[in-house]
């Protein structure tokens, strides 16, 4: 197959309006290449990094971290779970179980939620609550709640229907048929979201911090503000560490449970 | 008589299974000093209130759009150097690491000996260390290092998003197919006379539709790490947020998402076009 001779004249006209912009974007940023990695900068970005590689193992240091690491975690799962029930909660009317007003409003209302990220959540937050890990908590809760909700929509409207009408049917209430005849189906799907989004926040609570919502973000910005390189290089590794591991347990969860 | 109508049989491992998670999050509450009464509190709650209050009129004198207009093409701008810095580190290690041009493999099945492998390990290493620091680690170490400013930005989506190009792109190279590479290998032909001739082609639609689908994260990203002062919106809404300036706030952040929306359709017409 070959492309005709005016696609490919678009290809190369896409190609070098990608070229320009690029050009473009270095030249209104003013931003000097040939400075960063002339000698003098270097040198002093370099002094900047050795710093970095003494990383302070002290106890007291570490078991500040160890608290951090568990503040970060407690973070993300209160705020997970919050989300998750807040999410059902929205979920149901964003369905479209109440109405297409209400289905509007409470898709909107998700939208809202879902297109601020979890960080500028936490700044307006922060200015609400205060600083420390409630606001951190607050901050990913309603993201994520947009996030799940959207996805518990998704699910619910992709559920058969027919038990919960057969309970109906047989003269089961409302909440009967949600409880007994749609949940039972959906559960498999709203849990595995509800992961997902858990392994996603563990590594967004981490840095949340950074606008003062508590975790190991809030410990790395005030040892880097306070200049104990030796400290933030710890703390930087514990955040790697709490990654790495976050993948890897995730990734043998999977292939442990969903692999079909 | 049981009530036939009340009877649940799986009541009781349910309400086990839940009384077990409250008991395995109980310290996560305290730990994350979870506490909704003070969004509620009366200081706050005015304080906050008379912020919100504030969002509506949006900030549109002259003055206010022309720094805005600023900041977003200083958005859109980081985003796109990073990613032609993060291209310039990505490809070359994406090279280094993947398996689909190895000499040793194409006499063994595809599979290199343990000695190639041992080599592509530091440079799989180095991605994985350059994608798991998050970006925005990255832009506050480089704020510290560069000062203030987009360079900071621009050095972070680089590094973060090389790591993450480079392991893709690693994978897609091995996973298209691996006979024409191998031919042109097995001929003589030098290693990347093989990749541009026997790789390249098959995968280069695919490279292309996930750079561009990067470069929308990338401004999602660098409006994010403006917040640690890495430039663009994220740092003027910062600074509009601690002067609780609530109209510039509000104006700002309708256009992050407008922003966003357009990166969006854009990323999709020319994804839909290279494929």
């Amino acid at each position: 197959m070959k492309p005709s001779a005016d696609k490919r004249l678009g290809n190369y006209a896409l190609l070098l309006a990608l070229l320009a912009a690029v050009l473009a974007s270095f030249s209104f940023l003013g931003i000097d290449l040939g400075a960063l990695v002339s000698g003098d900068s270097l040198r002093q970005m370099g002094r900047y990094a050795s710093s970095f590689f003494s990383p302070d193992f002290s106890p007291p240091h570490v078991r500040a971290i160890g608290h951090g690491a568990l503040e970060t975690l407690a973070m993300s799962a209160i705020g997970t779970l919050l989300a998750a029930l807040l999410g059902l909660l929205l979920a149901l009317p964003a369905s479209g179980r109440f109405g297409w007003l209400a289905l509007s409003g409470s898709r909107f209302l998700l939208n809202a939620l879902r297109a601020i990220p979890e960080l500028v959540w936490a700044a307006l937050v922060v200015l609400a609550a205060g600083l420390g890990p409630n606001a951190g908590t607050l901050a990913l809760a309603l993201h994520t709640t947009g996030v799940l909700g959207r996805l518990f929509a998704e699910a619910l409207e992709n559920t058969p229907n027919e038990p919960a009408e057969a309970i109906r049917l047989s003269g089961g209430g409302h909440v009967a048929a949600f409880c007994y005849g749609t949940l039972p189906a959906v559960w498999p799907q709203l849990i595995a979201y509800s992961l997902y989004r858990w392994e996603n926040n563990i590594r967004m609570a981490s840095v949340l911090g950074f606008v003062g919502a508590g975790g190991l973000g809030q410990m790395l910005y005030v040892s880097l503000s306070l200049f104990q390189e030796a400290q933030a290089a710890t703390v930087i590794l514990a955040m790697l560490v709490l990654v790495l591991a976050v993948d890897a347990f995730s990734g043998w969860a999977r292939q442990r449970w969903v692999s079909a | 008589m049981l009530n036939p109508v009340l009877r649940d049989p799986a009541a009781l491992p349910r309400l086990a299974l839940t009384l077990l998670a409250v008991l395995l999050l109980w310290p996560g509450l305290t730990l994350s000093e979870l506490n909704l009464v003070v969004l509620f509190d009366e200081r706050n709650a005015t304080n906050m209130g008379r912020f919100l209050v504030d969002f509506w009129p949006l900030a549109h004198d002259r003055e206010f759009l022309r720094l805005l207009a600023r900041a977003t093409l200083e958005t859109l701008a980081i985003a796109t150097a990073g990613m032609a810095l993060a291209l310039l580190i990505a490809i070359p290690g994406a090279l280094l690491a993947s398996r689909a041009l190895s000499l040793s493999a194409v006499h063994r099945g595809g599979r290199p000996a343990w000695w190639a492998q041992a080599l592509r390990w530091p440079v799989r290493s180095l991605l994985i260390v350059l994608r798991s620091v998050p970006e925005i680690v990255w832009a506050l170490l480089f704020v510290r290092a560069v000062g203030l400013g987009p360079t900071a930005g621009v050095l972070a989506i680089a590094i973060t998003y090389s790591g993450m190009l480079g392991k893709v792109y690693a994978e897609i190279f091995e996973s298209v197919d691996p006979r024409p590479s191998r031919a042109l290998l097995v001929a003589g032909s030098p290693r990347l006379a093989a990749f541009a001739y026997g790789v390249l082609p098959n995968a280069g639609a695919e490279m292309l539709s996930y750079t561009v689908y990067r470069w929308e994260c990338a401004i999602r990203a660098s409006v994010v790490m403006g917040f640690v002062g890495a430039g663009g919106l994220g740092q003027q809404i910062d600074l509009s947020m601690r002067m609780f300036a609530g109209g510039e706030v509000a104006s700002m952040l309708l256009t992050f998402l407008l922003l966003v929306l357009l990166a969006d359709q854009l990323s999709r017409l020319l994804r839909a076009r290279l494929l």
